[in-house]
């Protein structure tokens, strides 16, 4: 689905030779995701340089998430879920909001700019927000640079699938070709 | 795993079980058992980091190191296995979701500018670059971001240790590159970016041109005095815990009668059993006219440990292990539970947020260097 978002939403509003910049989307499934959804079957164009990743509710993308993704080499986070009032889980926004601001506090500490890291609730009927907002984020983050932390590989190791731990680990269980089994 | 266990002096255990016995988690209850590990280190068993996740829930606290009479390094086989597991891409589950792990990366990878020292008033004095005394503030204010909930402030240690400091009539270096000591991912397995750490840090204290690294952090004395040792070599750098240097030049404090309270005094793992350095806090609080000291019951070498180490284990039995402790705490009836290390605030706090019993275990919590600082004249 984030593959149809992007290829259909894509346009080059982008300079050419501009720097892309490499943004994760944290998504909740009933609002922000479907949202995204309405923009592509709507075909509003907007930026491609963003990577989608749905949860079931914005109240659980904890500092943890975040705070991965700018380890890994993400240029700009984006956060976001149903507006208040809305929450499918009543009050799972709420939480967001409280994880949002501790993940904010530590993010200053780092010395990452704060204008890598955006909340914004975008509802399952705003395609045309989302596309909004994508695209001024994605200037904004562009405007900044790349990230620190970015590496030329970040795209390789964002894409492999995590199994959980907290260093991106494979535990091997279960699973006969386990890196752990394997190699002894 | 031969040179493992001759490294560790593991080959001499004669299987008694005294570790497993006195093992904290053991004893609250987990499925866990050093002896078992220190067998299948000797039987080269290579098997042991793949197949037992329990190599992460090991506290590290060295509680059995003291009582084995073999003297068999089991904390350090731990952190040697933890190593080969991390090469293996073995992990554990991170409490916090590795949000910290994350964090500490970031800095051994660098590149930006922390903005760390935010804490920093006028009444402070220090001086960014160079000087004799270089004030290693550890991670306190990572902390208080992280955990608002806690309604914590350990960072007021650490402002502490400043004025303290200033009162001794010195002006501390206190460096915003400052990065983390590196300590938890070493005992995480990550040696990487803990090597990685540590050089950048020693190079930093090098230019500063201090003599002296003194920091009111256990882990951070640890780090400094035992794992840094390799990258130390040739340099004349004295490392010292804020209490050990207090201690030094406790003729040239002056302290008043501050507020009289009773305290009972926490060992950090990492000062306490890892260093050996029991002696030096409690002489700095009781040279704090109007206090009262009362032990717990468990002090000194026997002390517990707040479970919480290495951010690598969070479980029913650390929270059991903390309860137990902070009711040890209570029962001596001070008001004041006093630590030297930032870390078993956080995690002692954490268990006080037990929505059953957290009113019957609560107490306030202090740094040895808070304590000082607020009876200074």
């Amino acid at each position: 689905m984030t593959q149809q978002v992007s290829s259909s939403g894509a346009t080059s509003t982008a300079p050419t030779g501009a720097f892309d910049p490499r943004i994760v989307v944290f998504a909740c499934n009933w609002c922000s995701y479907a949202g995204a959804d309405t923009a592509g079957v709507s075909r509003i164009q907007h930026q491609p340089h963003f990577r989608m990743i749905r949860v079931m509710c914005s109240g659980r993308i904890q500092p943890a998430f975040v705070l991965r993704s700018f380890e890994k080499g993400a240029d700009g986070v984006l956060v976001s879920g149903c507006h208040f009032g809305d929450c499918h889980y009543i009050f799972g926004n709420e939480r967001a909001v409280e994880q949002f601001e501790k993940t904010m506090n530590v993010v200053k500490l780092l010395g990452i700019e704060e204008g890598r890291l955006r909340l914004e609730w975008i509802s399952a009927a705003e395609g045309g927000r989302f596309a909004e907002v994508i695209n001024e984020f994605t200037d904004q983050v562009r405007a900044l640079g790349p990230s620190p932390f970015a590496v030329e590989d970040a795209i390789d190791e964002i894409e492999v699938p995590e199994t959980g731990g907290c260093m991106n680990a494979d535990k091997g269980e279960g699973k006969g070709e386990g890196v752990g089994e394997g190699e002894h | 795993m031969q040179q493992l266990a001759k490294d560790t002096n593991a080959w001499a255990c004669y299987d008694c079980g005294k570790c497993t016995a006195t093992c904290p988690i053991s004893r609250a209850g987990a499925d866990y058992s050093p002896r078992k590990h220190v067998l299948a280190t000797n039987l080269g068993d290579e098997g042991l980091i793949t197949r037992d996740e329990s190599l992460f829930a090991c506290l590290t606290c060295s509680l059995c190191d003291s009582r084995c009479p073999a003297e068999v390094g089991y904390t350090q086989l731990v952190q040697k296995l933890r190593e080969r597991a991390f090469d293996a891409k073995i992990q554990p589950e991170c409490p916090h979701g590795g949000a910290l792990q994350s964090v500490m990366r970031m800095m051994a990878k660098g590149g930006t500018q922390q903005n760390r020292l935010n804490w920093l008033d006028d009444d402070l004095q220090t001086t960014p670059a160079e000087g004799d005394i270089f004030l290693w503030t550890g991670c306190t204010v990572y902390y208080d971001a992280f955990f608002p909930e806690f309604g914590l402030a350990t960072v007021e240690g650490t402002r502490a240790a400043v004025k303290v400091l200033n009162s001794l009539g010195v002006t501390p270096v206190v460096s915003p590159e400052e990065r983390c000591c590196g300590h938890d991912l070493l005992w995480n397995g990550d040696r990487a970016s803990f090597e990685a750490l540590a050089r950048h840090n020693v190079e930093l204290v090098a230019k500063s041109g201090a003599e002296l690294v003194v920091t009111p952090c256990a882990e951070c004395v640890r780090t400094w005095l035992l794992d840094y040792q390799p990258f130390l070599e040739g340099s004349k750098v004295r490392v010292q815990h804020l209490s050990e240097y207090l201690l030094e030049r406790r003729d040239d404090l002056e302290l008043k009668n501050g507020s009289s309270s009773k305290i009972t005094f926490q060992d950090p793992c990492r000062l306490g059993r890892h260093l050996g350095i029991y002696h030096a806090p409690r002489e700095v609080l009781n040279e704090v006219p109007g206090i009262e000291f009362e032990e717990m019951r468990r002090s000194g070498r026997r002390g517990a440990c707040c479970a919480g180490g290495t951010w690598s284990n969070c479980d029913k039995f650390a929270k059991q292990i903390q309860i137990e402790r902070l009711r040890e705490a209570r029962a001596t009836g001070a008001d004041v539970l006093v630590t030297a290390c930032p870390k078993c605030q956080v995690h002692l706090a954490c268990a006080m947020k037990d929505p059953n019993i957290g009113k019957e275990i609560s107490i306030e919590m202090r740094d040895v260097a808070e304590v000082v600082a607020s009876a200074l004249v």
